[in-house]
């Protein structure tokens, strides 16, 4: 047993047909962290939750969660984990309450502790009003609350949150947020698949970006943004007749070329020094600015410059 | 993982009971529409066929029956594809459970429910003036067969329920199968009155040997030619299709 990776995953490939859904993924969440899964529509990540959660055995690669083989120990593995998310979902049919009665029998509580343990997760989550209703009648926020709660009857180790807050209303997603950061405070691991780079810079201690079945980039929220896209300096100069020497200026210090839009200069710097040097170039040339600013890039920035515009 | 088998499948064949009690429909389903049919064929037919609606009932209740208990066969198909299409079956499979349990818990919960339907028409069609001739013993052999029968037949059920994309399929498909199999047959009629080659093909149909075997046993007459076809079609469906189903159920989920 790793006592420091809670999942480990190396060449992971699934192909249906003629698509490939994951063509050789690696990934690694140290035990007690949040991993969070990011990438478009159809990149794999459903794919890869569920290979890791032993629902769909990979065509290559193999992988570990909590050092049992998914495909050779699976049993061992489903003792660990807990699923919530898009495909893996509560009965609608059934109420709150009997959901969670059945995952713990199912789970082998006598029906006393299924009981008082559907009751504490009910409390919990705030559904203990909607525990007699059916699930299908339950409010987006409620029923993604239920998903999470039928996912936690067996107190796993490791979770899989496949989009967990995807189709959420703002208020129902932060609940979703502070609902997972409990669980890390107790010290459960977390695989987190978002769309959202919200969602993913929120929560995720690491994040990998995936993009039609491959690691693009991995690394914390501050790295990526660090490591990928450049910063942009915007120059606005005071005389309207400088602006092509403030453009040229700029352009001596950019890492790409520099952009003329109405009265303002914009350019993608790389280096540190850039904007110290930038702002003496510009003294030593008489040009006078009313504006001066250098912003990092947002992860969506980030994003789209790593799927190549693919939102 | 595969320590409690046997529970699991109790639990999980609860979970397809409990549901009744959240989805009234469920209930029309397999409650007012027997009855249904058994108004309608009594009431409409009766008289045409046989003098009398209470003489028609004598001929048809058996055969009601049947043609029930195959079309109800799909409920479980239509129970495991909306399963799988609605993410259940992915959660269930998550859980250190016998791979096996959901489909046993399905299959589990059906023959109950087929065993509920079973008595309801009985009773009823007592109440419009059938009679059971026969004792106790041949009752409960009447509704062992048709049970046995029932399971068979269910792994049709599953297999079409594995390779059909959405539970509305597996409805569509099942009527378009069993209704003109449970027409085409002596259930509701002699098949001497049919054209030869149809006759030929309702001499053999199982919904016609089944209900030949549910006639034999709840009013009397000959039993052991329809009862041992009857069981051998059980078989033959068994044999057929439960391995074609769980090859089938291992590749879907």
């Amino acid at each position: 047993m790793d006592d420091t990776n809670a999942i480990v995953a190396e060449g992971l490939v699934k192909r249906y047909g003629d698509t490939t859904a994951l063509d050789g993924v690696d990934l690694t969440v140290r035990a007690g962290t949040v991993l969070g899964l990011l990438g478009p529509n159809g990149a794999g990540k459903t794919t890869a939750v569920r290979v890791l959660a032993t629902l769909l055995p990979p065509d290559a690669g193999h992988a570990t969660v909590g050092g049992h083989d998914v495909v050779r120990r699976p049993g061992e593995v489903r003792r660990l984990i807990g699923l919530t998310g898009q495909y893996a979902s509560v009965d609608e049919s059934l109420t709150g309450a009997e959901n969670l009665l059945m995952i713990g029998r199912l789970l082998g509580l006598s029906r006393p502790a299924a009981r008082d343990r559907a009751r504490t997760l009910l409390e919990r989550f705030d559904l203990s009003d909607a525990a007699g209703r059916a699930a299908g009648k339950y409010s987006g926020g409620m029923r993604r609350r239920l998903d999470l709660a039928a996912s936690l009857v067996g107190h796993p180790r490791v979770l899989y949150l496949d989009e967990p807050t995807t189709g959420l209303d703002p208020r129902s997603r932060n609940e979703v947020w502070d609902i997972v950061r409990g669980l890390v405070r107790e010290g459960v691991t977390v695989l987190l698949t978002t769309q959202y780079l919200d969602e993913a810079d929120q929560l995720a201690d690491e994040i990998v970006v995936i993009d039609h079945g491959r690691v693009i980039a991995t690394g914390t929220p501050a790295s990526l943004k660090a490591r990928t896209a450049a910063q942009t300096v915007t120059v606005r100069p005071a005389f309207a007749d400088q602006l092509t020497r403030v453009r040229d200026a700029v352009g001596r210090v950019a890492a790409g070329p520099a952009v003329v839009t109405g009265e303002i200069v914009t350019a993608p710097v790389s280096d540190p020094g850039a904007l110290a040097k930038l702002v003496r170039d510009l003294d030593e040339h008489g040009l006078t600015v009313d504006e001066l600013a250098l912003r990092g890039p947002s992860l969506d920035e980030v994003f789209l410059s790593l799927t190549g515009g693919r939102p | 993982m595969t320590t409690m088998p046997l529970r699991n499948t109790a639990t999980l064949a609860w979970r397809t009971l409990v549901q009744i009690k959240h989805n009234p429909f469920e209930l029309i389903d397999f409650s007012v529409q027997p009855i249904m049919f058994l108004l309608l064929f009594t009431y409409v037919f009766g008289g045409a066929m046989a003098g009398s609606p209470a003489e028609y009932l004598i001929f048809a209740l058996p055969g009601i029956i049947v043609q029930n208990l195959i079309f109800a066969t799909m409920n479980t198909g239509i129970g495991l594809n909306t399963d799988i299409s609605k993410g259940v079956f992915d959660r269930l499979r998550s859980l250190p459970i016998s791979r096996f349990a959901p489909l046993a818990g399905r299959i589990s919960a059906d023959v109950i429910k087929q065993a509920w339907a079973i008595a309801l028409l009985l009773g009823i069609g007592m109440v419009l003036g059938f009679r059971i001739e026969t004792g106790p013993a041949a009752v409960l052999a009447a509704f062992g067969l048709l049970l046995v029968f029932a399971m068979s037949l269910s792994w049709v059920s599953v297999l079409v329920a594995m390779l059909a994309s959405a539970p509305e399929k597996v409805q569509i498909f099942g009527f378009v199968l069993f209704f003109p199999i449970t027409m085409a047959s002596g259930a509701f009629v002699d098949p001497s009155t049919m054209p030869g080659w149809l006759e030929a093909f309702a001499e053999i149909n199982p919904t016609t040997v089944l209900a030949d075997a549910v006639r034999g046993l709840l009013s009397g007459g000959p039993v052991a030619e329809p009862v041992t076809w009857s069981l051998a079609w059980a078989a033959g469906l068994l044999l057929i299709f439960a391995p074609l189903s769980v090859r089938a159920f291992r590749r879907r989920v």
